[in-house]
């Protein structure tokens, strides 16, 4: 298979090998050294790392410059960029800055309302939404043009991602909302995490009857629950994540310290069913707060060692 | 047409408490159809104002007018007689009114008794909802007649987000997903197409982004 960019993830995909990512949240105050910690204790079983952009509209160090760091460090960075904070002016030139630094992965999101956030009183941009970030990444990369028209000498080489939500109501605009990414040119999708396989395997069955697992790479998102309380609390207060029962009740029955080793066998077990899905090509690991557990869960599931590519 | 609220009396008693001599005007366009400041909101907040300051000993002379609109100069100057015989105006018009009457008589102050909020409808008494946000390019003939501008809390113009539970927003469960009607009129019209095609980046040069705002039409100048 070609590939477009000097992405390492997509050289990996494109070799026909599962890859492994997985996210880590910058802090909150100017300690970037806390990045660097959290990039150390998965980059041995990653192939690339997301860097969050102020996820839940939380200030947080940011995005782009925690990349440049995970980037100096030899390692593969995910830029996360959501359209709630800047203009076009603002995306635009923040993707040239992080293309100057070898940043070659975009994952391109509208972002969740500052409502949630520590600023709710803050004015939202949104002059873009995350299909039109798509868009716009592609256009600078494939046309070598700025939504204003210049024509950039050097371009931004981007491998191009989004997320998806196979969960959220109402399920028929899901499958036809992840067409429209695809449309703009996203290359591949990282989906929310999944706990209700049923529902999720639906949702790729409809993705495969369009043919969309031959035009974008699928990740299939995983969380693994830290306990009980965790699984409830994702369950009945974050909007859009879908936990069965069977879930909860399964953490519910192990006492409370063996909670975290149940959701991590769940996690593994997912992985491995996942494995068999036609269309997933790779897995997104999200340990919130729980990094030093992705090791782990990746080794279980038999994603170790992680490929190596040539770089050239 | 425009929504507005009444504001908070104790906010209004602040601006004109060292007066002698005030006059509320009202509306009778908009606000008096949202009931926040027509002629009605003018006898009950002239009333209440008497009230609070005969009982606070103080002798504040309040008087009551509505002008047809406050957006047209020619109802503006039927002020123009007794403006003088007042030391503020608390005009109970939308923004526009209360800086088209300050316009006319720069003399005066001239303070809002609304909350300005929005371009609505009424769905029913004491229920007003917003409807649009004057972006100056509409885009209704995609949209199924629904406007994601107005609607979406993200103002997205490729939704629904992740977050639409239930047909309702995440940022409210009081809250219609906007691209959740949106696509339910399109299936309904048989215009799904108009959802499957991705809508490139707007050109927000015609709201407000591309400063204040103006119409001129040769074809109705005098």
């Amino acid at each position: 298979m070609n590939t477009i960019t000097p992405s390492k993830l997509e050289k990996i995909l494109a070799e026909g090998h599962f890859a492994v990512t997985s996210e880590c949240g910058p802090p909150r105050g100017a300690n970037g050294e806390v990045v660097e910690e959290k990039a150390n204790l998965i980059k041995d079983h990653v192939d690339a790392i997301n860097v969050t952009d102020n996820q839940t509209s939380v200030v947080r160090l940011c995005s782009l410059a925690s990349c440049i760091r995970i980037k100096q460090m030899g390692l593969e960075p995910v830029l996360q960029m959501v359209t709630r904070d800047r203009n076009r002016i603002g995306i635009q030139s923040d993707i040239l800055g992080a293309a100057s630094f070898g940043i070659n992965n975009i994952l391109c999101l509208t972002g969740d309302h500052q409502h949630f956030g520590d600023h709710p009183q803050a004015v939202n941009v949104f002059d873009l939404d995350s299909t039109q970030l798509i868009q716009t990444v592609k256009l600078m990369r494939d046309e070598g043009k700025l939504l204003g028209g210049f024509e950039m000498k050097e371009r931004p080489k981007m491998f191009i991602g989004a997320a998806a939500n196979p969960f959220a109501d109402p399920f028929e605009i899901r499958v036809a909302r992840l067409s429209k990414k695809v449309a703009a040119g996203c290359q591949f999708i990282q989906t929310q995490c999944i706990y209700n396989m049923e529902k999720f395997k639906l949702w790729m069955q409809q993705v495969r009857d369009q043919g969309l697992h031959e035009k974008v790479a699928i990740f299939a998102g995983l969380t693994p629950m830290k306990n009980v309380g965790m699984a409830k609390y994702m369950k009945n207060r974050v909007p859009g994540i879908d936990v069965p029962d069977y879930i909860v009740e399964r953490l519910a029955a192990v006492p409370k310290e063996k909670q975290a080793d149940e959701g991590i066998k769940i996690c593994v077990e997912q992985i491995q069913e996942l494995k068999e899905e036609e269309g997933i090509r790779g897995f997104h690991i999200m340990a919130i707060e729980w990094e030093e557990k992705v090791p782990e869960i990746v080794e279980m599931a038999g994603l170790y060692p992680r490929p190596k590519i040539n770089e050239n | 047409m425009i929504m507005a609220k009444p504001k908070p009396i104790e906010e209004i008693i602040n601006e004109i408490k060292d007066f002698n001599k005030v006059l509320i005007a009202g509306c009778d366009g908009c606000v008096t159809v949202c009931e926040a400041g027509g002629s009605k909101e003018v006898q009950v907040l002239a009333s209440a104002l008497r009230l609070f300051f005969t009982k606070e000993s103080k002798r504040i002379e309040i008087d009551e007018t509505s002008l047809t609109r406050q957006c047209d100069k020619d109802y503006l100057r039927e002020l123009l007689d007794k403006i003088d015989n007042y030391d503020a105006v608390v005009s109970l018009a939308c923004g526009a009114g209360v800086q088209f009457m300050a316009e006319m008589y720069r003399n005066k102050p001239i303070f809002p008794g609304v909350d300005t909020c929005f371009i609505g409808v009424t769905e029913e008494r004491g229920v007003w909802t917003e409807r649009c946000q004057a972006c100056g390019q509409c885009i209704l003939a995609r949209t199924g007649g629904i406007c994601p501008i107005a609607r979406c809390s993200k103002r997205m113009l490729n939704g629904p987000c992740g977050g639409s539970e239930k047909g309702k927003c995440e940022v409210s469960p009081e809250t219609d997903c906007g691209w959740h009607l949106i696509y339910e009129r399109l299936k309904e019209l048989g215009q799904l197409d108009y959802f499957s095609k991705p809508a490139d980046p707007k050109d927000w040069v015609s709201s407000r982004d591309g400063g204040p705002r103006k119409i001129v039409r040769e074809d109705v100048r005098l």
